[in-house]
C-alpha cells in the first residue's frame, strides 16, 4: 500500500503546458475584453473602423478579436478542467496569463497601432505618451511572465522540491 | 421591385408548417414515450418567432429600405433562429415521433454522403460566411430586391445556411460523423474571424444600393450582434468539450 501511495503522489504533477495555456488564452482574452470595453465603449477613445486601416489590418484584427473571445471562455473552462483535477498552479497559471495579456497588448499597440493603423489608442491628442504608456505596460507584462513561466519549468526546483503541488 | 407582401408569405409559410409538424411530434410522441421537454418547445418557438420577425412583418418591411434593420433581421434569420431551433433538438424529435420504418429511412438519409459533406464544419462555414460575403460584397444585394426568386432563394440561404453552420459545430443530436473538439474550434475562431471582418468590410465599403451612414450602423449591428450570439456557440462547444474530457478517477478518490 505504501509504495502504492508513493506512484499515485509522484503521479499528482501539475500539467505544466496546461497551465500555461489555460493562463495564457485567459490573459490574452482579458485584454482583448478590457480593450473593447474600456477603450472602445466607456471611454469612446479607440474607433470601430480608422481609414488609415489596411487590408491586413483587418484581417489581423478579426482574427485576434476571434480567438480572443474564444480564448476567454476556453480558457476559463482549461482552469476548471485544471481545478477538476487538482492540479491547478497558480504561479504557472500567472506565468501564462502575463505573457498572453502581455504580448497581446505589444502586438496591439505596435503592429496593430502603428503598422497596421487599425486604429489610435485617441484621437486629436499628442499621441506619443499614450503609446509609451500602453508598450511600456505591455513589455513589463510580458517580462513577469517570462520570468514567472522560466521560474515553473519543468525540472526546476521550487523550494527544494520537485513537485509543487506535493503538499500531501 | 420584389413585392414584399408576397415574399413574406412565401418565406413564412416554411416556419409556420414546420412549428406545427413540430409540435404535432411532440404531443403524438409524448403519448407513445415520455413527455418531450417543454422547455425544447418554447425554444422552437421562440426560434421560429424570430425567423418570422425577419421575414414578414414590420421588420421585413422596414429591411426592404433600412440597411441596418435589414442586418437585424439577418441576426435573426441567420444566427438566433438556427440557434434556437438547433437546441429544440427537432431530428431526435422526429426519429422518436416517426415509426420504426420511417425512423430508419431518416436516419439513412443523415448518414449519407451529401449529409455528410454538408455538415462538415468548413463545408457549413463556407455556405455561410462566404455566402455572406457572396451578398454583401457583389451587386447580390441590390439585386435581391429586384427579382422576388433571389430574395426568397438569398433568404432561404441564410436561415439553412446558419442551421447547418449551427449544428455542424454542436453536437444536441445523434451525429453520424464526428469531427474533433479542436477541429471545430479552428473552424468556429475562423467562421468568428470571416464574420468579424466582412462587418467592418461593410462599415467602410457600403453594398451597392446602401447609403453610407447606414452600412456603418449595419456593419456595426453586424459585428457586435454577432459576437453576442456566437458566444453561445463558443460556451456550448467548450462545455461539451469539458464534459467529454472529464477523468475517470479524480486524484482524491485514486488516494
Amino acid at each position: 500500500m505504501a509504495n502504492m501511495n508513493r506512484t499515485d503522489t509522484s503521479s499528482h504533477m501539475p500539467d505544466f503546458s496546461k497551465n500555461l495555456w489555460a493562463g495564457f488564452m485567459f490573459g490574452l482574452g482579458l485584454v482583448a475584453f478590457i480593450d473593447e470595453t474600456v477603450f472602445h465603449q466607456l471611454l469612446h477613445w479607440h474607433h470601430f473602423y480608422d481609414k488609415s486601416t489596411t487590408n491586413i489590418g483587418l484581417v489581423s484584427d478579426g482574427f485576434f478579436h476571434a480567438f480572443s473571445w474564444f480564448a476567454t471562455i476556453a480558457g476559463l473552462f482549461l482552469l476548471a478542467d485544471l481545478r477538476r483535477r487538482e492540479s491547478f498552479w497558480l504561479k504557472r497559471w500567472w506565468g501564462g496569463m502575463l505573457l498572453g495579456s502581455g504580448g497581446f497588448q505589444l502586438y496591439d499597440g505596435i503592429i496593430q497601432h502603428k503598422i497596421m493603423r487599425l486604429h489610435q489608442i485617441r484621437y486629436n491628442v499628442d499621441i506619443m505618451p499614450y503609446d509609451l504608456v500602453w508598450n511600456i505596460t505591455a513589455a513589463i507584462m510580458l517580462l513577469i511572465g517570462i520570468f514567472l513561466t522560466f521560474q515553473t519549468r519543468p525540472g526546476a526546483t521550487h523550494k527544494g522540491v520537485t513537485n509543487p503541488l506535493g503538499n500531501d | 421591385m420584389v413585392m414584399i407582401e408576397t415574399a413574406s408569405l412565401l418565406l413564412a409559410i416554411p416556419f409556420i408548417a414546420a412549428f406545427i409538424l413540430y409540435i404535432y411530434a411532440a404531443i403524438s410522441s409524448g403519448q407513445r414515450f415520455n413527455k418531450w421537454p417543454a422547455y425544447r418547445i418554447a425554444l422552437w418557438m421562440l426560434g421560429t418567432i424570430f425567423a418570422l420577425l425577419s421575414v414578414a412583418g414590420p421588420l421585413a418591411k422596414r429591411a426592404h429600405m433600412d440597411f441596418e434593420a435589414h442586418m437585424l433581421g439577418h441576426l435573426f434569420l441567420g444566427m438566433l433562429a438556427p440557434l434556437l431551433m438547433a437546441l429544440a433538438k427537432p431530428m431526435t424529435l422526429a426519429l422518436r415521433a416517426l415509426s420504426v420504418k420511417y425512423a430508419k429511412k431518416l436516419a439513412r438519409i443523415l448518414r449519407s454522403r451529401p449529409i455528410i459533406f454538408l455538415s462538415n464544419p468548413l463545408t457549413a462555414t463556407i455556405l455561410n460566411v462566404g455566402g455572406l460575403w457572396v451578398l454583401y460584397t457583389t451587386d447580390l444585394y441590390m439585386m435581391m430586391h429586384q427579382y422576388l426568386w433571389l430574395h426568397l432563394l438569398v433568404h432561404m440561404h441564410v436561415f439553412l445556411a446558419g442551421y447547418i453552420f449551427t449544428i455542424s459545430l454542436i453536437y444536441l443530436e445523434p451525429t453520424p460523423h464526428r469531427y474533433s473538439y479542436l477541429y471545430r474550434s479552428i473552424i468556429l475562431v475562423i467562421a468568428l474571424a470571416g464574420h468579424g471582418i466582412l462587418s467592418k468590410f461593410i462599415y467602410a465599403n457600403p453594398p451597392a444600393g446602401v447609403p453610407p451612414d447606414e452600412a456603418r450602423a449595419g456593419g456595426m449591428l453586424m459585428y457586435y450582434g454577432g459576437d453576442a450570439i456566437d458566444i453561445v456557440l463558443v460556451f456550448l462547444l467548450c462545455l461539451h468539450w469539458f464534459r467529454a474530457s472529464k477523468p475517470q478517477t479524480t486524484i482524491s478518490q485514486a488516494t
